[in-house]
């Protein structure tokens, strides 16, 4: 039964394989289709082992924990694991449908799988050099991603995110060698189970700033963000929605692992420094969204700003807030998505990104109009939508926990969301059309396919706020694992080899 | 490039690498060597090849597409897998078996090598891959 963890794994991996065998356009999009599904349902299957075992463990090829890689589930990865599942399968509906001609649908998905697949191993990886594979995965298959559409700003923008991204790989790999060289193991149980107690704090602390470096990058806080807006506007919007909902959440999941899990021998140094980075994040990108009128560099500055608030709750570090970090992350994953997916229906409709050039829609499809207002709302954080519950948590947390800066910047933060979110609401959707050349385009009702992803994550984001306390117990629940590991450490530990 | 002497140079060398290729493939679980070394010489025996001739009539010679290649070298890689979980052990267990010789030690072949083959084939096709496209004219809009 343990085996099905490493099925996340080996499910895309398969999937890539048939796809290169199978090459016809036409099956293609039903083969991602029925494999995202099935990597769902996987997800829940994963979720429901871990409510009844609390960690699952599965020590690859039987070498027990310290000598092997052991791929470990716990709440957080399994959260983690269904809303990236259920975000890949909005995507394998709205790809073939919004991917211009000149991008093989085939290609297209044999690297969206990829990007599963590495996604997938980072979330349920127990090994720290393992989790540096799976970064590379991701960023391989992102970077081919970038560039399918072979224009020249796309081989711009992706040079860039390659090489920014790959200086944070290298801070990785130092890390990871440093790591090993005090402690002798890369292992995560087996380093809890060193560093937790560890007294010389300080000679860590040298470690951790490499992973805070690496992490920091892929996550894009504050001042190591720019890789980010200087791509995510190039590419196509089916690989632009992709990279917003998963990349960086795969950094922060980073972050919230070993800064729970290891690095939590110096805390008066490190909570304070990830709440500066957290609130200058979301000032910065808060700021950066409001100046643009692009929809597209509009929402990329966006997802910084945001996860500034998840890297908050890390800060804080209460039980409270690492549960608002997580129910957060998880809000954000699908709402953010879904701004792109809208997004690209109004590109459909009019043919460009820019916000001065459109205008009308509402009138034209107020269908469309209520499906961005959703996860419009849901970031900003209105309720009954999901967002509401995440910042609450989150606010509530800090004030508690007597940290009122941040918490004052975060609900300042929240005016900067829902001015550029009412931004695009205000031109695209009330604004008269102005007289130009995407004017005189024939307008097209989005189709069942076309609107149905963003329907189904906007259906999701609403269900996340109405039952926000099942959620919520869950999160909580991730939020004691990740900081009491005993359980954790133990599972792995013992070999949990199932004999 | 049109020299005859490289062409017909390339006939011999080309034969000498695939040799030492396989033969890297085999030593490697014990000694140095192995699936990605073997490979990255096999992928190196048909760049030559196709520095001494044209890309195409490499391609041509192949007889197929490298990115099936690629797909051979994945699924031999799954098939690897499949041994250790209709034997019940954890998944990636390695598992051996050994073919008694005439002469000498028993012939130990286990997954690990079907394992290394995955990844010689795959190096091949990406190299073939990389080879292909440098070689072409690529057009950016």
């Amino acid at each position: 039964m343990n085996a099905l963890v490493a099925f996340p794994i080996l499910l895309p991996f398969v999937l890539i394989i048939v796809l290169l065998i199978f090459r016809t356009v036409r099956i293609a999009g039903y083969i991602a289709l029925a494999g995202t599904f099935l990597l769902l349902m996987l997800s829940f299957v994963l979720f429901w082992m871990v409510r009844q075992q609390g960690v699952v463990v599965l020590q690859m090829g039987g070498w027990e924990a310290p000598f092997g890689i052991t791929l470990v589930v716990d709440y957080l990865s399994a959260l983690m694991l269904v809303v990236a599942a259920v975000i890949l399968l909005s995507l394998a509906v709205y790809a073939p449908r919004f991917l211009p001609g000149e991008i093989s649908i085939t290609r297209f998905f044999q690297l969206f799988f990829a990007l599963a697949m590495g996604l997938n191993g980072a979330f349920i990886t127990g090994d720290v050099f393992n989790l540096f594979v799976w970064f590379e995965v991701m960023l391989m298959s992102s970077f081919v991603l970038i560039t399918m559409g072979r224009t020249k700003d796309q081989l711009e923008g992706g040079i860039k995110y390659l090489a920014l991204n790959l200086v944070g790989s290298m801070f990785f790999l130092a890390g990871a060698g440093l790591l090993y060289a005090k402690t002798g193991t890369l292992n995560m149980a087996h380093l809890a189970i060193i560093l937790r107690d560890d007294c010389q704090a300080i000679t860590m602390n040298t470690t951790a700033i490499l992973f805070f470096m690496a992490f920091g990058i892929k996550a894009a806080l504050f001042p190591l963000y720019f890789w980010l807006p200087a791509s995510y506007h190039t590419p196509n919007i089916v690989i632009s929605s992709l990279f917003a909902g998963l990349l960086t959440k795969v950094g922060v999941y980073a972050f919230i692992r070993f800064f729970t899990l290891f690095f939590v021998q110096d805390p008066r140094f490190w909570h304070p420094l990830l709440l500066i980075i957290a609130g200058l994040t979301m000032v910065a990108g808060g700021m950066a969204a409001a100046a643009h009128y692009e929809t597209r560099r509009i929402l990329s500055y966006h997802i910084i700003s945001q996860i500034g608030y998840m890297i908050m709750g890390l800060g804080i570090f209460t039980p409270l807030a690492i549960a608002g970090s997580v129910f957060f992350t998880l809000h954000n994953m699908i709402a953010k998505t879904n701004t792109f997916l809208v997004s690209g229906m109004i590109n459909k409709a009019r043919g460009t990104f820019e916000l001065k050039e459109v205008g009308g829609l509402f009138r034209q499809s107020p269908l469309m109009a209520v499906l961005f207002i959703i996860p419009a709302f849901a970031l900003a954080g209105v309720p009954p939508l999901s967002g509401f519950f995440a910042k609450f948590i989150l606010i509530k947390a800090g004030i508690e926990n007597g940290n009122f800066v941040i918490t004052s910047v975060a609900v300042i933060t929240s005016m900067l969301t829902l001015y550029s979110m009412i931004k695009i609401w205000n031109e695209a959707f009330m604004k008269v059309q102005p007289a130009n050349e995407y004017a005189s385009r024939s307008f097209r009702k989005p189709s069942f396919g076309e609107y149905f992803p963003s329907l189904f994550l906007g259906g999701i984001s609403l269900l996340m706020g109405v039952f926000a306390v099942y959620l919520f117990d869950y999160t909580l629940e991730a939020a004691n694992q990740l900081l009491n590991p005993d359980l954790y450490i133990e599972t792995v530990w013992k070999g949990g080899t199932g004999k | 490039m049109n020299s005859v002497i490289l062409q017909i140079a390339s006939k011999y060398i080309k034969g000498l690498l695939l040799i030492f290729a396989v033969l890297a493939l085999f030593r490697g679980h014990n000694y140095p060597g192995g699936g990605f070394i073997g490979g990255l010489m096999a992928g190196l025996a048909l760049l030559y090849d196709s520095f001494a001739f044209q890309a195409f009539q490499v391609k041509e010679r192949l007889g197929s597409k490298p990115e099936r290649y690629i797909a051979g070298g994945l699924a031999a890689v799954l098939l690897s897998f499949l041994p250790s979980v209709v034997g019940g052990k954890e998944l990636m267990t390695g598992m051996w078996i050994s073919i008694p010789l005439p002469v000498g030690e028993p012939f130990k072949l286990g997954t690990p090598f079907l394992f290394d083959t995955g990844v010689f084939f795959i190096v091949i096709g990406v190299t073939l891959v990389f080879v292909f496209s440098l070689t072409q004219k690529d057009k950016w809009k």
